[in-house]
């Protein structure tokens, strides 16, 4: 995989149901689509502090249906660019799961670990293993495991990536 | 093996000769749609992986519509790369300002969506066309590249929920009333990565406008796609725009349905979503007082020719409520000249609405109405989520253009029934059906 397949950081845990594309990043700053000025304002109309709590490399802890609503990219590129590295949530809305799948962006699910993570929880993504580790409390969640369509996106860098590879006769 | 149609047209695209549902395909496409927010930045990827040609200038249709007439100097670049690289790449079906209109609106009124067809667009409510018997989903810009460059893209294929729709449409009830409570009754989520297909009793009563106003806000159930089947309604609305009559298809009767639903549409009464969800449906009569600050009509949910016909029908001869301000906006270029022939901008202007261009505008809080901080709106849109139409605290109720319209007068949430004119009880559709 051309990621890590260790990642750690801590959970920023937004537990409510169908957390939408207008509340990652509000269609207001959709006239750019450049992934550090969308971080700007990522998550803005959930948590107006959001940029203050979250370190490069952290977690969105999220319920049902994350990423309901637009079809909006800038929702990956958002979350992308403030340095949130993987989302674990419950489930997630169709396009924005299409969309982290074609970006490469890990969109994690795992109902259990969303039920018991604590905000600022630190936790270990082991993406080999299929399971979520949080050091802090002892318990280990295993994730609804990446399919094989998933991973070989995830491997290539995104959709793109994988058909000028496939284009050039590079991976099948 | 017995298949819906979603499935027929998935598998047809796909060279195959049957799919299930979660098989994942690798579908040809007919019609990529592309707008001003989401085509530059795949056209920027694809500038990046050095792709310079998109794969058939004559299957795609360009139409800037989100903030147009561009409300700032970020999407009047937006719009400016959008204008180049249609020119470079030679796509004709290119409408500009003085022919635009919101894209999911303007597509099929213009004759470019066939039933059969498979068609994306870098945009949630691309379900719309699925009103013409095709496949339509929505998609993300990474998605919009690959599409363009390949003319080909991958799907899982959905699961299909039956709606069955029975009986008629009561005076007052319109389609936006039966989406409204077909989302109460399934949730946001209800119908997530699933397509939903309609049938029953209803569809007679239902014109081609009412039928896209149920697609168009699949999405808002989480649906890939929304669907009906071909019937003479559809090829009526075919034959005034496209000779090609496209390849119809019709799900099998034994083909099989993650779930199917019964709505009464004969007992549906006015309905309103409550600030939040689309989910959050009520019946008029429940949903009690509120005042309004603002009543927005337009949208690709409800602002095609016969939602303004609804609205003017009930504002003709009343004013709008002090201190609701009342926006009207036509879908489309088209539809903006029809409303002015028909002598609805008349009505509108008369009544003291304001009339804009057709443009997305405040329906997503772009411009031409945001909402300040706390304001309250009712509006004809698909989405009343935290912020949607402005101020984070700002508060959308979504409901008919009918319901819009009497709200408007009242200055606050009202039943249409209260103030439709006599004449008013029947669809266009009905009309043609019964020669009323």
């Amino acid at each position: 995989m051309t990621m890590p397949t260790i990642l750690q950081g801590c959970a920023h845990v937004y537990s409510r149901a169908h957390i939408n594309t207008d509340e990652i990043i509000p269609a207001r700053y959709l006239n750019v689509h450049e992934e550090a000025e969308l971080a700007k304002h990522a998550m803005e109309d959930i948590d107006p502090d959001f940029l203050n709590k979250i370190q490069t490399g952290d977690f969105i802890v999220a319920g049902e249906d994350f990423g309901c609503g637009s079809s909006r990219e800038h929702a990956i590129w958002a979350l992308r660019g403030a340095g949130i590295k993987a989302v674990i949530a419950s489930s997630y809305a169709r396009i924005f799961f299409r969309n982290a799948l074609n970006n490469g962006y890990l969109a994690i699910e795992c109902p259990e670990a969303v039920a018991r993570i604590k905000n600022g929880a630190r936790l270990t993504l082991d993406l080999e293993a299929g399971v979520i580790h949080a050091p802090d409390s002892g318990e280990t969640f295993t994730f609804v495991p990446l399919t094989d369509f998933a991973k070989t996106f995830l491997e290539a860098g995104g959709l793109l990536p994988y058909l000028v590879s496939r284009l050039k006769g590079g991976a099948a | 093996m017995p298949m819906t149609i979603t499935e027929k047209i998935l598998a047809a695209h796909a060279g195959l000769e049957s799919v299930r549902p979660g098989e994942i395909v690798n579908a040809k496409l007919d019609l990529v749609v592309c707008h001003e927010v989401t085509t530059p930045p795949a056209v920027a990827m694809l500038k990046k992986l050095g792709i310079t040609k998109v794969w058939d200038p004559t299957k795609i249709l360009v139409t800037p519509d989100h903030f147009v007439p561009n409300k700032d100097i970020q999407s009047a670049e937006l719009t400016k790369s959008l204008r180049q690289w249609r020119e470079e790449q030679g796509i004709e079906r290119y409408y500009e300002l003085g022919n635009h209109g919101i894209c999911h609106a303007l597509a099929p009124e213009q004759g470019h969506v066939h039933p059969g067809m498979t068609i994306i667009c870098g945009d949630s409510h691309t379900t719309t066309m699925g009103a013409l018997g095709a496949f339509a989903s929505g998609v993300g810009s990474t998605d919009l590249a690959a599409g363009l460059a390949t003319g080909e893209l991958w799907f899982r294929v959905p699961e299909s929920i039956r709606f069955n729709l029975e009986g008629q449409p009561p005076r007052g009830v319109y389609s936006k009333d039966i989406i409204l409570e077909i989302i109460r009754r399934i949730g946001v989520d209800g119908a997530r990565y699933m397509a939903m297909e309609y049938r029953g009793s209803a569809l007679p009563y239902l014109s081609m406008e009412a039928r896209f106003t149920i697609t168009n806000m699949a999405i808002e159930a989480g649906g890939k796609s929304g669907i009906f089947p071909v019937d003479a309604i559809t090829e009526a609305y075919l034959a005034e725009r496209t000779p090609e009559k496209g390849v119809r298809y019709e799900s099998d009767v034994d083909a099989e349905y993650a779930a199917e639903f019964f709505i009464r549409v004969d007992q549906l009464e006015p309905m309103v979503a409550l600030p939040g969800l689309p989910s959050n449906g009520t019946s008029i009569a429940q949903a009690g007082p509120v005042k309004m600050d603002q009543v927005y009509i337009g949208s690709c949910t409800n602002g095609r020719i016969e939602d303004l016909r609804i609205a003017a029908s009930i504002l003709k001869g009343n004013k709008v409520a002090k201190g609701t301000r009342t926006i009207v906006v036509p879908a489309t270029t088209t539809v903006w000249k029809q409303a002015m022939r028909e002598g609805l901008m008349d009505i509108f202007a008369e009544s003291g609405c304001v009339i804009s261009t057709p443009t997305c505008g405040a329906c997503l809080g772009g411009h031409m109405g945001v909402l300040g901080s706390d304001e309250t709106c009712l509006s004809t849109t698909n989405r009343n989520f935290t912020g949607r139409m402005g101020h984070p605290s700002s508060k959308v109720y979504l409901a008919s253009p009918a319901t819009a319209a009497a709200t408007a007068i009242a200055g606050g949430l009202a039943d249409p029934r209260d103030y439709l004119p006599e004449d008013c009880n029947f669809t266009i559709a009905e009309q043609q059906l019964w020669g009323v």
